[in-house]
This record gives structure tokens, C-alpha cells and sequence, in this order.
């Protein structure tokens, strides 16, 4: 199989950009500054993200389109306001997850952003639901992240009233006279923007943001700060066989719909009232020694009691953090553990997600 | 540095005397790109020619580092455990990892020259 170029690859080369290749995308991992600069600039100041790898899937209103998408998704869509977005979960019927997504309820259609790497199945399970009906993923359509405490007066720069987006809330506007639909989210624990916008302008806005003051960010950084920020990687720290509940991401299923209707939501409601025996947590080694995925974790009589799903050393809190899924009588925050690495067995403590705090900008109405 | 020698897993040692000093190369920390963590093996322990004597991680991922001569390990350079960040920064100077009494001086010609390494580290890098 060939490996596709996003519409930003050749900036990414004038960049000296490293490449990777991820979800069958060749995708920059870092560029000559290396990941920990490429975080930092994130967390100081803005970094830009090309995230056109993912799927973006447009799926026009009629009568039953809401109805049906609440058979697969667990967030309440009847509710949601017109530019709204959601975070939430393509179900599978044991209660794991297809993929995460965000949902927004633009003025004549949703748009749905999957991952690369489970758009092709994702928009077969959709299709399937929806029979076929006006699905467009579409693939003229790149996708821009601008991360980081600068990003809003950097995007303001180049596209005027951006400033006045709320957190999980769109928009659209324009860019030298294309359409393009910006909103306030992101997944780094920074306050940010993604823009969907015509992949023949992804180059010269992405251009533009660099000569306001941003700066190109690889996935290598991506993973480190979406890790600190406490956040979940599809197919790492959720996949098929982990529901919501047990990934701690219950707060993402919309309290009107435990008692609803949706697949796998037999399994949600039952863990919810009776509880799960595995539980996603925080985890802080006590020492620089990093946890990768699949590390074994143990208890202190050295019993076996979970896995290690994603760990990296973050940066901006200067130690080693993971996540991982451990058995629940041992969930609770301050849980002595012990981390299997190189045949050594490495103290640690469950802790509290997130470990970099965020410092998302619920909006500003006065603006 | 025209007495140090080279392995083919990117260390570096110079020798004083019957006590060698080893490290890591430029080429490797550029491989590597940032390190955030590095194990040393514990002084007074013995180490064989191409064993493991130690561990770097990245942000991305972790690669053992080998001894490219038997000794006993006599010194630890213990800054670059309570910083790594050294190790990128001068990587064939103040960030040696460990020193040897070397077992078997005539290992050392196994080794690559400064010109050798250079050759080899171009044609195996992507």
C-alpha cells in the first residue's frame, strides 16, 4: 500500500521535518528543534498541528439522523446546540470502543473527526447504521491544530473574531475567500483551535500562522502533551475491549442516556451500578525510569494487578508518567505500586489525572 | 580526540593509562533525539565486550548501551543520571557514561578509527 501525504507534507520537508509513518500517513514526528523544545513552545507560547490524517465525516440532517447516531454514540445529540461539540464514543455491543471522537452539530449537518487509523471502519459501521445516506468523508479537507497560551492572538492575526469561540464551540469563517470551520478544542491541555479548511490553502494559512509567531509541532510532542494532559490514545489507552466506564471517561456519556438505548449500553449501565474491576489511572513512577506501554504492574505482596496502556517523560512536570489500567481495589489515588521495567520492579503511585493542569478558556462573552 | 575509538553500536571510548573512558556518539544522540532517562551500570562490576552496560531512553523509546571492551567499572558519571539532558548536549565530552579498567587491552582494535566511524555511521543512518 502507498503511504499518503497529507496537503502539508511538503511544508513539513522545507521544515526539515522527520517523518513517521503513522496510520498508513507519512506524518512529521518532530522537526529539527526535538520533541521536548517542540512541548515546551506548546505549553510557552503556540504550536501547529497538521492533523489531516484524520477523518473528517459530514453527515447531513434529516428526519431520523439524530435518532439513529444516538443508537451508536452515547452523548446526547438532541440536546446539543448548533455549533456545539462533544467528545464521544462509536460503540461497540460489549461496551468497548470503536474509536473516540468529536461530534459537532454544525447548522445543516454534523461533522465527526475519527482517527486515522479507524476512519475506513468507522465509516463502514456508520454506513451500515445510517444506510448509506449523505456520508461524506471528506478528503478535499485538511485539518490544522494551533495549540498553546498564543495561539488565540496568533489566530486572530489571521482569521478576526476567532477570539470570541468558547471552549467545544465552532464556527465558520473565512480565509483568503474559502469557507473554513474553526473550533476551540484540541487535545494537548492548552487552550487551542482546530480549523477545517480546503486543502489547497492548508499550506499558505499554516504559513501565515507561522509568520504570526507558531510553530510546526510533530506527533512526537503531540503524545507528550496529550499524556500529561491525562488524555487517552485510541488504541492504546482505549480500544475495543475497554468501555468507557472502565477508561474513567464516564463523565463523556450524557447522564440522560445511561438509562437510554445505544449499543453496548447493557454493559455501561451494569458497571455503572455495580462497578468495573479494572480501572484507567494515573501513574507516577518515583524515580526518571520510564513505563512503556505493556509494563506489568504489581502490588505490594508482588500479585499481578494490572498493564501500563501509554508512558512517556513529560516535560513541563519533569518525571516519568503513565497510564494503565489496573484492578479496581487498588484505583485509589496514592496506591503504592510497582512497575516491572527491565526485570526490575520500580515504585510508583496511582495518581490523579491530569498530571499537567489544564488551562482550556471556557470564553470570553465580554470580547 | 584522534585516540578514540569507535563501536558499531555508536560508543565511544578513550583510553588513559589502563582506563578507559565511554560514551556515546554525536551520531547516536541525533538518532536518539531527546534523552530523558540513562541507567550506568554499578561501579565495581564487570562487564564483557559487547554486553549491556546501561540504558537511554528518548521520549520515544528506550536502547541499551553496550560496552565495546571488558572491565571492571571504576567510575560512574552520575550528573548525566540526574540530568540526561546532558547527554545531548555534549555527548563526546562531559557526558561519558562510565570508566573501565580494561580487561583485554588488544580489544581496542576491534574498534574503528574516528574516520572509519564517521563512513559507517553515514551509510547506516536513514
Amino acid at each position: 500500500m502507498n503511504v499518503k501525504k497529507t496537503a502539508l507534507y511538503q511544508l513539513h520537508k522545507n521544515h526539515n521535518a522527520r517523518f513517521v509513518e503513522f496510520a498508513g500517513y507519512s506524518m512529521p514526528i518532530q522537526y529539527s528543534e526535538g520533541i521536548v523544545k517542540e512541548h515546551n513552545i506548546t505549553r510557552n507560547k503556540s504550536g501547529i498541528f497538521d492533523v489531516s490524517h484524520m477523518g473528517q465525516l459530514f453527515i447531513k440532517y434529516n428526519d431520523d439522523i439524530t435518532d439513529k447516531l444516538q443508537e451508536i454514540l452515547p452523548t446526547d445529540l438532541k440536546n446539543l446546540k448548533i455549533n456545539q461539540s462533544k467528545y464521544s464514543f462509536l460503540m461497540k455491543e460489549n461496551g468497548g470502543i470503536y474509536d473516540d471522537l468529536i461530534i459537532t452539530k454544525m447548522k445543516d449537518q454534523y461533522m465527526i473527526i475519527l482517527n486515522a487509523a479507524c476512519k475506513q471502519n468507522d465509516l463502514q459501521i456508520i454506513k451500515n447504521k445510517l444506510n448509506n445516506q449523505n456520508l461524506d468523508m471528506n478528503n478535499d479537507l485538511s485539518l490544522i491544530a494551533i495549540q498553546g497560551p498564543e495561539s488565540k492572538t496568533i489566530l486572530e492575526n489571521v482569521v478576526s473574531n476567532i477570539s470570541k469561540l468558547k471552549f467545544m464551540n465552532g464556527e465558520k469563517f473565512s480565509f483568503k475567500n474559502n469557507e473554513i470551520y474553526i473550533t476551540r478544542s484540541g487535545y494537548t491541555g492548552e487552550d487551542g483551535f482546530e480549523i477545517s479548511l480546503p486543502n489547497k490553502v492548508a499550506i499558505s494559512f499554516a504559513e501565515e500562522l507561522i509568520l504570526k509567531g507558531s510553530t510546526l509541532i510533530g506527533l512526537g510532542a503531540r503524545d507528550t502533551l496529550r499524556l500529561e494532559a491525562g488524555l487517552c490514545l485510541y488504541g492504546h489507552d482505549i480500544n475495543e475491549n475497554t468501555s468507557p466506564v472502565e477508561a474513567n471517561l464516564k463523565w463523556a456519556i450524557s447522564k440522560n442516556r445511561i438509562n437510554d438505548n445505544f449499543i453496548g449500553s447493557k454493559k455501561i449501565k451494569k458497571q455503572i451500578e455495580e462497578g468495573v474491576s479494572k480501572l484507567r489511572v494515573g501513574i507516577k513512577p518515583e524515580t526518571r525510569v520510564i513505563a512503556r506501554e505493556s509494563t506489568k504492574i504489581f502490588d505490594e505482596k508482588d500479585n499481578e494487578i494490572g498493564k501500563v496502556t501509554s508512558g512517556t517523560f513529560g516535560p513541563s512536570v519533569n518525571a516519568s508518567i503513565a497510564m494503565g489500567y489496573i484492578s479496581n481495589s487498588h484505583s485509589k489515588t496514592d496506591t503504592k505500586i510497582f512497575l516491572e521495567v527491565r526485570g526490575k520492579k520500580v515504585p510508583a503511585n496511582v495518581c490523579d489525572l491530569p498530571f499537567y493542569k489544564k488551562s482550556y478558556v471556557k470564553g470570553e462573552a465580554n470580547v | 580526540m584522534s585516540d578514540t575509538k569507535f563501536s558499531k553500536e555508536h560508543e565511544w571510548i578513550t583510553l588513559d593509562g589502563e582506563v578507559g573512558t565511554i560514551g556515546i556518539t554525536k551520531h547516536a544522540t541525533e538518532m536518539l533525539g531527546d534523552i530523558v532517562f540513562a541507567e550506568l551500570p554499578e561501579k565495581g562490576s564487570n562487564v564483557e565486550k559487547d554486553g549491556t552496560a546501561g540504558v537511554v531512553e528518548s521520549t520515544k523509546a528506550a536502547s541499551d548501551v553496550y560496552t565495546p571492551v571488558s572491565g571492571e567499572v571504576v567510575e560512574i558519571n552520575q550528573s548525566i543520571v540526574d540530568d540526561p539532558s546532558k547527554i545531548n548536549a555534549d555527548p563526546e565530552g562531559g557526558a561519558w557514561f562510565f570508566k573501565l579498567k580494561l580487561k583485554n587491552k588488544s580489544e581496542l582494535d576491534t574498534l574503528m578509527n574516528k574516520e572509519e566511524y564517521d563512513k559507517f555511521a553515514k551509510e547506516t543512518s536513514t
